[in-house]
This record gives structure tokens, sequence and C-alpha cells, in this order.
């Protein structure tokens, strides 16, 4: 680094304005333009993700459905417009890798955490701005490479997000995509991990590092706070995932067999490995890929947590115990991997080992949801559009999380596992929820990175359009699944699953309905990025840093000057003075005395 | 099909304007020898076996009978049906013919079992049941794929650049196996259920025959034929029961 | 806005809860042994969190209710208590909850997958592969022959590998398509996969597992009413997954040994 490394925060790490529009907004060091830069590239992976999905779920409506544009498209995938079941599966498969690594992933952890956490803890920037940068642009590289398996002979991968082996180890002989399209995906998610192990690293360091004079731990505040766990569990996760990765490139280019058993007759062709261990991939994907799954929702936990109580005007309830909580989930999601194994064939002795600590994890869980609604109770609620994708993420990660009751007990699991009910399960759990995370930022933290307010009133069709849709698409799974409905099908064509295509034709439906409707969003989004009103310093009267400075902030978020800490985060709701809330910079007092 | 054109670089390059003008059968008939003969067996060859086709109703509810594997097929005298015969020495290759083959999909069987074309020929591979099927023919010298295709969609166009006996397969119907022989002659025949053959159209002279079975694998021999003649070139196979 | 949501919230609830209720979309009825515990674990599990999902959901619906839009209210009220007798309680009742659910299902999972197969099961070889499922019986002679991956020869039925040449065994191993049970008989599957992970689904049997290379995975189970069901695969196996089936009759007694003799015949 160029900068002295001294310790007194936030007075280290600065680097002037840039001038040139190449460092200003593309090789930007600036933490507010790399979030920005997250965001926007999250942006384009939601859309890219969310039209796979519609072909998805327009195959699955009608599997002979002839769509000529498609077929112009993608003339090996759709010969005649029609999807083939591989085109289908290497849908699913980019649909999920997009959603679960360029959306959920980056915009609630990195997009977000990168704009908002060093404001809300006084600092001008990041611990290290150079990595940051490169943490965004690599992650940018591995978006190219993946969306570059469309454009390989063979396709995109058709072994899921999940990649399981030996399908996905072996090569071209286990299906078309699982060579070079396979293999763009390993290298893709392998250089993924590295720009979020650069991104992991920064935010601890800058969370310990660069926190403002009065800024205790105690005072943190709590997206902060959601944002340090997460990036807690990344390191590790990720660290995991990145060697798993290498692993599966050196078996298709190496001759390896890390995850390939001897003796597989694969098309006719007995393959040349031995020695290696399919499960073995099973265990360091989930080792990572469940630590994934709170890495995409705690940043959400710590959004709605921050959000609820300015718009409840009142303290959030037990913020302690919520802040405990988040740290015993991040801890207790190393130990429940095996719950997406209860039926893969380990040792069915393993499986109540990780039964238990799954169950246990819903006791965090419920205490953190009771608390949100606990602190709803004797509010004075205001219901601006971040205000309703709060709660809506309530209502929609109590539905997900409920179903995780069923999916936590193996005696359950061996019923539903290969079912449509985990899809309910976890799009709720993780992705809606998620999502309505990330909708709850953008229309809360929109006037702070652009200085300019979002359309309320669209905001508000948005949300309950998009509410209704979600569970829509999402509740029927689990009926479908219920009834054995198996998923990662292209088509019905078993006498028993043919009975319910009529409710998988009404999801199709719900889901091209919702879909349409983020248009309203998008156009909310651009309109008011250049039309919008005008935005205070503190729109939604708040407490926290980021609302002491202007919207949008100067390049060193303070303007030359270093914020001092004297309040928590919570103090809403006071009586007897002028405002209801004290900002965190508040001289001291004893507040609401 | 009689082509003996002086293999001049200049002709070569015109071959493709040629093989139209030239394609016309008989052009010279009083010319053309024929080889014959028929492909039999010794030993016991393994049992043809049905095949269950449980797992897709609606090509087992085609078939009244259950189908048998076409890997040995074996006739009344123990001839050898599915063999290809072709003269591998002694022709001059000839210009691909710009006709189609054509191999279906029907009851999930391929139809024919062995389909022969020429290197460079068009092949056009049909669906016609009404489940999807993906064709993966297993080649090792030419390019591999392997592709879905859904009832109802247009017929796969692919043709092979280099003669190879390709191993064709359906991984949806684990039993669905044919093959694609892809040979640089157009001197070919493939043997009936009576496992007699016949390549005519051929000039006088001395010629290598050769008889490729997709098991029994292949035998070759040397055969001269006389203007107008007809040489007899009969193959007898070993065949173990298992 | 505040209102309308509480009452979009409480509909959605409602109608959500009913259709579980009703079971509008439902298991099939069971034709195992051990489902009829699976199936009441599941119930049980169901009233719990059925009650908990409504419950939640309709507070926080009714606060929304409650709560939105006042300008009424100078002050804002604490929940009563604040969080630690909340905390307590939710602890308490949840952990319970859990501990209940694990005792008993671990209890079910143990009887499945746990216990050893009943002496006298009939032992069916199965092998997965892309797109099929292929099932072997031992024959006469009561004993499999070995398998050979490098004799796997599909165009000729050979699906297993089977060295019928050198090894006597293995010529009278009855292959099939489709598995055939008879009914009240404890089953034994030796499961194993030729060339990716698939897996074994049953939902009338109630049974699932994932085939995986390189493993024999043991699997058993008593059917007890007879039937003709789909066997289904649930492990994402490539691009004919959605087509990978078989079918799975459970037979009478005297009905199964004339279906084992009519395949040997064929063999």
């Amino acid at each position: 680094m160029s900068h002295p490394a001294t310790v007194a925060p936030a007075a280290a790490h600065t680097h002037g304005p840039p001038r040139s529009f190449l460092r200003k907004y593309v090789f930007s060091l600036d933490h507010k333009v790399i979030g920005k830069q997250y965001l926007g590239l999250a942006l384009v992976a939601v859309c890219t993700g969310m039209a796979l999905s519609w072909l998805m779920r327009l195959h699955l409506a009608n599997p002979d459905l002839a769509l000529p544009l498609i077929g112009k498209l993608w003339p090996n995938g759709a010969p005649g417009g029609v999807m083939t079941p591989e085109f289908y599966l290497s849908l699913m498969t980019m649909h999920g890798t997009i959603m679960v690594f360029f959306v959920l992933t980056t915009a609630p952890f990195a997009g977000f955490g990168n704009f908002v956490l060093p404001i809300q803890i006084g600092a001008e920037d990041m611990a290290f701005p150079r990595f940051n940068m490169m943490s965004f642009w690599v992650t940018f590289l591995a978006f190219l490479v993946l969306v570059s398996a469309f454009f390989v002979p063979a396709g995109p991968p058709i072994s899921g997000w999940t990649a399981y082996a030996p399908l996905s180890a072996v090569g071209k002989d286990a299906g078309p995509g699982q060579g070079t399209g396979q293999l763009l995906w390993a290298i893709s998610i392998g250089i993924f991990c590295v720009g979020q192990l650069l991104g992991s690293l920064n935010f601890i360091a800058t969370t310990l590092d660069l926190r403002t004079k009065g800024m205790t731990l105690a005072r943190l505040p709590y997206s902060t706070w959601a944002w340090f766990i997460t990036s807690v569990i990344g390191l590790i996760a990720f660290s995991v995932l990145l060697p798993a990765c290498i692993l599966l490139i050196l078996d298709h280019v190496a001759g390896t067999s890390f995850f390939i058993p001897a003796g597989l007759v694969i098309s006719d062709t007995l393959q040349p490995h031995s020695g290696g261990s399919p499960l073995l991939w099973q265990h360091l994907f989930w080792f990572f890929g469940h630590p994934e799954v709170y890495i995409a929702i705690l940043p959400g936990f710590g959004i709605v947590s921050q959000i609820l109580p300015v718009f409840a005007r009142k303290p959030l309830l037990g913020p302690r115990v919520l802040i405990a909580c988040m740290i015993a989930i991040g801890f207790l999601s190393y130990a429940v991997w095996g719950h997406h194994m209860f039926l893969s064939g380990m040792n069915p002795f393993s499986a109540t080992l990780f039964s238990v600590p799954t169950l246990i994890i819903t006791i965090p869980a419920t205490i953190i949801t009771l608390l949100w609604i606990g602190s709803l109770y004797g509010g004075r609620l205001h219901f601006t559009t971040a205000m309703l994708f709060c709660i809506g993420f309530v209502s929609v990660f109590v539905s997900g999380g409920i179903s995780g009751f069923f999916l936590a007990q193996p005696s359950i699991d061996v019923y539903l596992h290969g079912t449509y009910f985990v899809v309910g399960h976890f799009h709720f759990v993780m992705g809606v929820a998620a999502m309505f995370g990330i909708f709850a930022g953008t229309y809360y933290w929109f006037p702070k990175m652009f200085g300019r307010m979002m359309n309320e009133t669209l905001g508000k069709i948005h949300f309950a359009l998009t509410f209704v849709g979600v569970y829509a698409i999402f509740m029927p799974m689990h009926y479908l699944g219920l009834h054995g409905d198996v998923r990662r099908y292209s088509a019905f064509t078993d006498e028993y699953m043919k009975g319910s295509i009529p409710l998988h034709r009404f999801i199709t439906v719900a889901a091209l309905f919702t879909g349409a409707v983020q248009v309203l969003f998008l156009y909310n989004l651009v309109r008011s990025r250049f039309r919008g009103a005008p935005a205070s310093d503190n729109p939604w009267r708040a407490t926290t840093l980021e609302w002491t400075t202007s919207s949008p902030p100067p390049h060193d978020n303070f303007g030359g000057h270093h914020p001092v800490v004297t309040q928590g985060p919570n103090e809403y709701g006071a009586t007897g003075q002028a405002e209801d809330y004290v900002m965190q910079t508040a001289p001291e007092r004893r507040p609401g005395a | 099909m009689n082509r003996h054109l002086a293999p001049a670089i200049g002709v070569l390059a015109l071959a493709g304007l040629a093989a139209a003008a030239t394609d016309a059968p008989a052009a010279r008939p009083a010319a053309a020898g024929t080889v014959s003969g028929t492909v039999t067996f010794t030993g016991t060859p393994p049992k043809m076996r049905p095949i269950d086709m449980s797992k897709e109703p609606s090509c087992a509810k085609e078939h009244a009978t259950p189908v048998m594997t076409e890997n040995v097929v074996t006739g009344p005298g123990s001839t050898v049906e599915y063999v290809v015969v072709y003269v591998s020495a002694g022709a001059p290759a000839g210009p691909a013919p710009t006709q189609a083959v054509r191999y279906d999909q029907k009851g999930c069987q391929y139809i024919p079992h062995v389909a022969v074309l020429q290197a460079g020929q068009p092949l056009d591979i049909y669906n016609n049941d009404q489940t999807s099927h993906n064709i993966h023919p297993l080649a090792k010298v030419n390019p591999e794929w392997n592709k879905s295709q859904p009832p109802g969609t247009p017929p796969i166009h692919a043709s092979y650049d280099k003669p190879e006996f390709i191993p064709v397969k359906c991984n949806v119907h684990p039993w669905m196996h044919g093959y694609f022989a892809v040979l640089s002659t157009s001197h070919y025949a493939i043997t009936g259920n009576d496992g007699k053959f016949s390549l005519a159209g051929l000039p006088a002279g001395k010629y290598t025959v050769t008889a490729w079975h997709e098991r029994f694998g292949t035998q070759s021999q040397e055969v001269t034929v006389s203007e107008g003649g007809t040489a007899t070139a009969n193959f007898v196979f070993k065949a173990l029961p298992y | 806005m505040g209102k309308l949501f509480a009452v979009l919230l409480a509909i959605i609830t409602i109608v959500s809860a009913t259709i579980f209720i009703r079971h509008t979309w439902w298991m099939p009825p069971d034709y195992s042994l051990h489902g009829i515990r699976i199936d009441h674990q599941l119930a049980e599990t169901m009233t719990a969190s059925g009650i908990l999902f409504v419950l939640a959901q309709l507070v926080l619906a009714g606060f929304v209710w409650r709560y939105g839009d006042r300008t009424d209210a100078p002050a804002v009220k604490r929940f009563p208590g604040g969080a630690t007798p909340m905390v307590i309680l939710a602890s308490v009742l949840v952990g319970v909850e859990i501990l209940t659910l694990t005792l008993v299902g671990s209890k079910v999972w143990a009887g499945i997958y746990q216990s050893p197969p009943e002496p006298g099961s009939l032992h069916i070889d199965v092998q997965a592969e892309q797109f099929a499922f292929y099932f072997r019986y031992a024959g006469a002679d009561g004993a499999f022959g070995g398998t050979h991956p490098e004799l796997i020869d599909p165009a000729s039925g050979n699906f297993f590998g089977l060295d019928p040449a050198n090894d006597t065994t293995a010529r009278d191993d009855i292959v099939s398509g489709s598995l055939a049970i008879p009914v009240n008989q404890p089953i034994l599957l030796s499961m194993h996969a030729k060339d990716v992970g698939h897996a074994f689904y049953v939902p009338e049997l109630r049974i699932q597992q994932d085939f995986v290379p390189g493993l024999v995975i043991p699997l058993h189970f008593t059917a007890t009413r007879t039937g003709k069901f789909e066997l289904v695969c649930t492990q994402l196996c490539g691009l004919g997954h959605y087509n990978m089936k078989a079918y799975v009759e459970v037979m009478a007694p005297e009905q199964f040994a004339q279906w084992l003799k009519d395949q040997a015949a064929q063999q």
C-alpha cells in the first residue's frame, strides 16, 4: 500500500479524489463507487438470472412449447425453438449459480456493505482500497467467465449450482456442457472465491481497525455487525470452496481423480480414473454451501434490524440479543452442512449429528424473528417502501424458516429431499428473503447513494405486487413437494406427477407476473436517479453516521472531519424534545430522559 | 457408380460438380463387375435377448412382442445380419453423394441399426417417437457431440469427414444402440438376414474387400474382378456364446 | 397502506394454511411398513410448525394493522417485559419442541437406516445409470455373479458387466428393467451406480436414497400392500434425469414366484 499505515483510526488510508474518468468510475479505489459497481453487477446478474428462470418456467408449463426467438439464439439448445432437456438443465445451473453467487452474495454483502459500512463506522474508506478494487474486478471477471459458458459449442454445464461429482468432474462423457462448460464454471467460481476472500478480509480489517472515535463495538450499527459477521463466515467458507474448485479443475484438465472413483462407465466409456470420492466434493461444497446461505441472509438480518426501528420510531427490541444470535448463527452454520447430505450415502449415524445443530439453529433464528415482531409492538409504523420490504422480509423468512423444520429432520427429509418442497424452502428463506433485504436496502439508501429520493408510490405498488407474487410462486412448491413432485426435472412424464401440471402452470403465470412487476422497480431506479426529488442529508430521520453527512457523501465521506460517536444506533422514540431520535454523534446526554 | 476419373487435382476440385453428372447409375454398365458373397459364422453366437422397455411406456406399447437386442443378429443357415462389406483398397474414393442418409428413432429403436454413409455425406436424424431422445455418437476420430431431440423438433443434420465406425447410443434409453459406418468409398453393402451382399459397379481389377461387424470385428480378402464378371467373397466369423 | 398490507398478509396466511390443512396436495397413501412412522412424524411437525406459522404471520399482520400510520399516539410503547422473558420463553418452547422432534425422529430414522436388514430378506442388486434403473436377482443358485465394469455392454443387454463365460454364478442371474417384489417380505437392496450419482425415490414406499459411484449402499424395507408404483431418480444425473424411472410392482408371493420364473426363461 502506498498509504502510510498508522494506528490512528480513520486518519489513515486517505487517498485524494481521482481526476480521470477511468480512476473515478472504473478503476476506482472509493468504497462508494465500488459498492455501486457491485450493485450494478448484481443488477445485471439478477436480470439475467430472472430471464433464465422465465425460460425454465415456460418450459415446465409446456415442454413442447416452441419459442422461435430462443431457437434462433440457441439453435443447439432449442432446435426449432423447443428447449431440449439439457438446455433446461443449463438454464437451471446458470440461474442457480448466477443468483447465489453474483446476486445474493454480491448485492447484500459486497454491494451495500461496501457503500455503507465505512460510512457507518465513520471511516474515510476501506482498510485496503486496492484490494477492494481488485475484489470487484476479480468478481466481474468471474461473471464474464461464467457467462462465456453460454457461447461454447456444447453449451453451459448441466450439473446444477451444486455441481455434484462425478457428473461435474468427468468431462464431456457425462453430458452436453459437462466438458468446457463445466470447466468454465469451476474456473469462474474459483475466481469468484478470490474476489470474496479479498472483500471479506477488507471488511474484517475495516470494522476492527477504522472505527471512528467513540464507535465502540457496542455502538456499532446492526447492519455493520451483520456485514462483519458475514465477512468472518465468508472468509472461512470461500477459502474452502476455492481449493475445492481447484481440485475440480484438476480432475478436468490434469487427469487427477479427487472426486472420481474407479470403475465408472459413462456413455459406454470406462473412465480412466480411480481412487476419488464423490462424497468429498459434497462435503467440501456444503461446508461452503451452508454458510453461504447465511452469507446471503445475514446482511438482510442487519438491514432489517437497522431499518425497522427507523420506521417504527422506537428502539429495536433486545439489540444485544440480536447480535448474540447472529454470532451464534454464524458459528452454528459451520456445524450443519451435513443436513444437505442425509440421503447422500454418508454414514446414517452422522445424520442425527447434523440434524441436532440444524434444529438448534432455529432457536436464534426464532428469537431474532420475535425481536423484529416485538419491535413493531407499540410503535408508530411509517410504511415507507423500505419498511414494507422489511416487514415482508420477516414474513417470508418465517415461511421459509418453518419449512426448514421439516427438512432438518432426516426422518422427514427422506420423503421430501428431492422434491419441490426444498425448492420452495430455499427460495423463500434465501432467495426471496435476501431479495427483500436488497430491495429494503435500495429504497432506504438510494437517497444517500444518489442524492435523490425514489418514488414511494411506485415503490409501494412494486412491494405489494411482488409480495403477493412470491407467495403465489413459492408456497405452491411446498404442496408439490408433499405430493412427491421431483425437482430438477425438465418435464413431468411420470404418471403421478402429471396431475400437478396445472399447479406448475399456475406457478409459471405467477413467475411471469412477478418478474414483469420488477420493471416498475427498474423504471423507478432509473427515473429517480435522474428525476427524483432531491434528498436531504437525513430524509428518514435515522441515527447512524451515514445520515450525518451529505447525500451523496463527499469523496472522503465526512468532508475532512471525523465524526465523534457518543450514542448507540438505537436511540428512537425519545420524548420531551424536538426530535424523537438522537443521532449517534449527538452531544452526550441521557436519551429520552 | 462408375467414376474412376483420373485423380488429377483439377478434377478433384470439380468433383462436387461432377458427382451430380456421374451419379446417374449405369453410366457404363457393360464394363462393371460385381463382388458378392455371404457372411456366416461358426460356433455359438450369443443369444439375442428381449429388451425391457418398461421405463418408456410410449415406446413399449409400439411393440406387440419385445424387441430383441441387435448386436448379433443371425439368420437361418448361420448367416449374419448387419455386416458392412466394402471395398477398402483398390477403388478410388469418389466424391460424397449429396443425398442425405436417413436415420430414424422409432419405438425406441434405431432404424436402420447400422447406417452406412460416405465421409462428407449428409446424415439426417429423425425422432418419430413421443419421447425425447438424445443422440450420442461416440466418435473418436471425428468430433464427438451429444444432443437431445425432443419430439416434434426438426431432424438433426450431421456429417462426418473421416472414415470411422461410430457407435451411437441414446443415454435416455440405454438399450438403444446403433452404428454409423462412415466409409471413404462409395462401394459398400450391408448384409440382410440372409447374410448376402453384393458390391456392383466395379471395373475390372484387384480389390481388397473388408467385412465389418460390430461385435465380430473385421476380415479382409483380396478379390479380382473381371470385366463384367462376378467375383465371390465369403466371410466366416467365429462366434462365442458370451 | 398498513391496514391493506395487514389484510393481504392475513389472507395469504389463511389460504396457504387451508390448502395444507385440507390436504389438497398431499402424500400418496403409504404402502410400507416403516412409512407410518414417517407420516406420523411429518404430521406432528406439520401441526407444530403450522401453529407457529399462522401465529407468527397473524401477529405480524395484527401489529401492522394496530400500530401502523398512527398520528394519535404520542409515545411509543415498549414490548411488555422487554426482550429477556420473550427470549427465555422462545428458547424453552422451541428447545422442547426440537428435543421432542429429535428424540422421536431419530428413532424413526434409526429404524430405517441404522438397523440391520431382517434375516431372510430378499436380496436384490440395483444399478442406477444414465438414465435407467436395472435390477438383478440372484437366480436359482442364490448367488450373484461378480461385476466387471470393463465388461458392461448395454448393446447386448449386459448392463451389470457380468462374466458368464468364466463365472458360473453369473449365468442364472436375472436382470430386469423393473422391480418386482413380494408383499410383506423384507427386501434388501444393494445400490450402486454405474456412472454418476442418482437416487432411488418411491413416494408410496416412503424411501429415498442416493446412489453414490464407488459405494454399495444397502437399503431395506417391507411393502405391506400390493400395487404398482413409479420409481424415480431424484439426484441430478444429466440430460435424461427427468425421464429416469422404473416401475415397482409389489406382488402376491405366488405371483412373484411366477414372475421370477418368466424372467429367468427370458435371460
